[in-house]
């Protein structure tokens, strides 16, 4: 693929966050959790790529590596043409100016004790972006923007809904305009009928502002519809990466395919007709993942090969990337 | 088919600080023998209530069911004591519950033997010995490798879905009439839910096993429901044949609800997504009126002025309460 240096917002170059386990009082490392393993990718400006995968997949370590939340094991995160991977705290704060962050939990994320205006409004004042008088001025409109209502600027949290609260998260993240917005699960915890609003304003929001966005979530059809490229994970590691369209009507590796027949279509003479491929066994732990191919132990077209040989994630066409030596 | 439960103008209310909530507000529905239903809402609707009613597993105070039938083989359990012998012969025994999270629905300190032997020792008067060789087989069945060796494991030694097949296995050990699943899968991930829920229809047909399921998702249910109802707010809103919902819904919150989820395939650019506007209702402060009417786009006049509509036949076993007809509408 061919994209110029500028229009990279992130690059990630054989990504590893191994977190030690440790045994005894002298807390002896016996161990790792390999809970990113050897991930690279990019991520250019205005496009969304999402990231999916089930619990304990490393999609949430991707976001927080990216975040700088974490000090990667090794690896490169390249932010804006520099290597953040292994910069000090200190030089990292003034970088989060162009970050911002939307997590699962909205009623976990927003502190019960401040007002929500001075919530939304703390960003700008960490990074000295705003005097304060204009401050009002830009937390008014940053509640525009988000579909609130600025009278409500001094209440706190617990007045607020679940959709709401995830609203205050989205204009806080988006304060600083930042380069990258990560989206940490952010609809997960809300009512099915609320999730929508949540997903139509981050797709406004994108059209308007040419924002960014990292979308981390387990949801396959929520991050396909918000997504224009999808990297699904398997136990530490990128098993495919494609575009949204392409992955539903053309996924290659054992494990995305799997993963589409188990979701469930709101079409009951779909669902009862469709072949749906029922994986065996359960996700093994990243402390001990089998040797070759991580997925080989549930796999249906797994040869001998795929017990030795981890294999690399391959060009085959059109920017669809797979690791599998099968297809 | 006979119908095997009815459950008839069923009201639960709780009593707060704040005022009454009615949690369930005249709530009816019924189930056939070997059928599978699906009641399907957001959290706070009354879907796990109304189980938790016919079950009478109401804590009381501050619930209190207050009117209503749940007639089973021709009795109305509401008429047992809560803590009395014939419910506790009926609760685990006749119908049997499947719980949302398997994380503490089992107890951490007693062994999966003696969790799964307890229910058989109580309703069906088992030895141990006799118990604890059913209970091997029944996490043969319910797909527990080395059975005999993990049958004396800790639930802290299973993962989350190695549990939930273990509720199963306990669920269906008294060969229940009915089994309620309540959210059966909203705990685990998307490939281990399609495990679960194929495992549960093969139990519930192996052993002529009538299946509810209670659930927020909309795909879950259309696999395995013959028939579906739909709540909001403590009331039914819409109820048919499986196929009549998803393909001919007719109330509006059912349309906003089908309308709201992404399908499989869609992306952006194929069909922007329909939110349904508004929060759901406070369940204190309820209007006299409709409570889905301050988020409806369908509304008429008649709406703001009269009651709640009750149900109406719009079909064969098809029934919505409201006043609009959607589909001349839509």
């Amino acid at each position: 693929m061919n994209t110029s240096e500028a229009d990279v917002i992130v690059e990630i170059k054989n990504l590893k966050m191994y977190f030690p386990i440790t045994r005894g009082i002298l807390r002896r490392k016996v161990g790792d959790i390999k809970a990113v393993d050897d991930v690279s990718f990019i991520i250019k400006k205005n496009e969304t790529l999402g990231l999916v995968g089930e619990s304990g997949c490393g999609k949430t370590t991707v976001g927080r590596c990216i975040l700088r939340m974490y000090r990667p094991t090794s690896g490169n995160i390249v932010f804006l043409g520099s290597d953040i991977s292994t910069l000090p705290e200190s030089h990292i704060r003034p970088m989060r100016i162009h970050m911002g962050a939307i997590f699962q939990d909205p009623y976990g994320s927003l502190n019960p004790r401040q007002t929500v205006g001075g919530i939304v409004g703390k960003p700008l004042r960490i990074h000295n972006m705003a005097g304060k008088r204009e401050l009002s001025d830009k937390v008014n409109e940053l509640f525009n923007l988000v579909g609130l209502d600025p009278s409500m600027m001094d209440r706190v949290p617990h007045e607020f809904s679940g959709g709401q609260r995830q609203r205050l998260a989205i204009a806080r993240a988006l304060a600083c305009q930042p380069s990258l917005v990560v989206c940490d699960e952010p609809i997960s915890a809300l009512d099915v009928s609320i999730q929508a609003q949540i997903i139509n304003l981050l797709e406004e929001l994108q059209d308007k502002m040419g924002l960014t966005y990292l979308f981390i979530a387990h949801d396959l059809s929520v991050v396909q519809h918000i997504s224009n490229r999808v990297a699904v994970m398997y136990l530490g590691r990128i098993v495919e990466i494609t575009s949204a369209e392409e992955l539903y009507s053309n996924p290659l590796h054992p494990y995305t395919k799997a993963l589409l027949s188990a979701v469930p279509i709101p079409k009951p003479s779909i669902e009862r007709t469709r072949h749906r491929i029922v994986l065996k066994g359960e996700v093994p732990s990243p402390a001990h993942p089998p040797e070759g191919c991580h997925f080989h132990p549930r796999c249906e077209m797994a040869t001998p090969e795929c017990h030795e040989e981890r294999p690399s994630l391959r060009e085959v066409g059109n920017g669809h990337m797979v690791a599998c030596i099968r297809v | 088919m006979a119908v095997l439960l009815n459950v008839e103008n069923l009201k639960t209310y709780f009593h707060t600080y704040h005022g009454e909530v009615k949690a369930l507000d005249g709530v009816s529905f019924y189930i056939d023998q070997k059928e599978t239903i699906g009641i399907v809402g957001e959290s706070g609707c009354g879907k796990s209530v109304s189980m938790l009613s016919v079950m009478q597993l109401i804590p009381t105070p501050p619930g209190k069911i207050v009117d209503g039938k749940v007639i089973f083989e021709g009795q109305d359990l509401l008429k047992y004591e809560a803590k009395g012998d014939e419910m506790s012969s009926i609760r685990g025994g006749k119908i049997a519950m499947i719980f949302q999270e398997p994380m503490t629905s089992l107890n951490p300190v007693l062994t999966i033997c003696r969790q799964l032997t307890e229910t058989m020792e109580w309703h069906l008067n088992m030895d141990s010995q006799t118990a604890r060789k059913r209970a091997i087989e029944l996490l043969k069945l319910v797909g527990i490798p080395e059975a005999e060796n993990r049958i004396d494991a800790y639930p802290h030694q299973f993962s989350g879905g190695m549990r939930q097949r273990v509720m199963i296995a306990m669920a269906i050990s008294c060969n229940p009439k009915i089994l309620i699943a309540d959210e059966p899968t909203t705990a685990v991930d998307v490939t281990t839910q399609a495990q679960i829920l194929d495992l549960m229809k093969e139990m519930t047909e192996r052993f002529n096993t009538s299946l509810i399921i209670v659930t927020h998702n909309m795909g879950v249910v259309a696999r395995y429901a013959q028939r579906i109802y739909v709540m909001y707010a403590g009331r039914i809103v819409e109820s048919g044949l499986s196929d009549d919902i998803f393909d001919n819904p007719q109330h509006p919150y059912t349309i906003g609800l089908i309308d709201c989820v992404p399908q499989l395939g869609e992306t952006r650019s194929t069909r922007r997504l329909v939110p349904i506007t508004g929060v759901p209702p406070n369940l204190i402060d309820m209007p006299p009126t409709c409570a889905f009417l301050p988020r409806c786009k369908y509304q008429i006049d008649k709406c703001k002025s009269e009651p709640w509509p009750s149900l109406r036949p719009v079909g064969d076993q098809h029934y919505i309460s409201c006043y609009v007809n959607t589909r001349e509408k839509k």
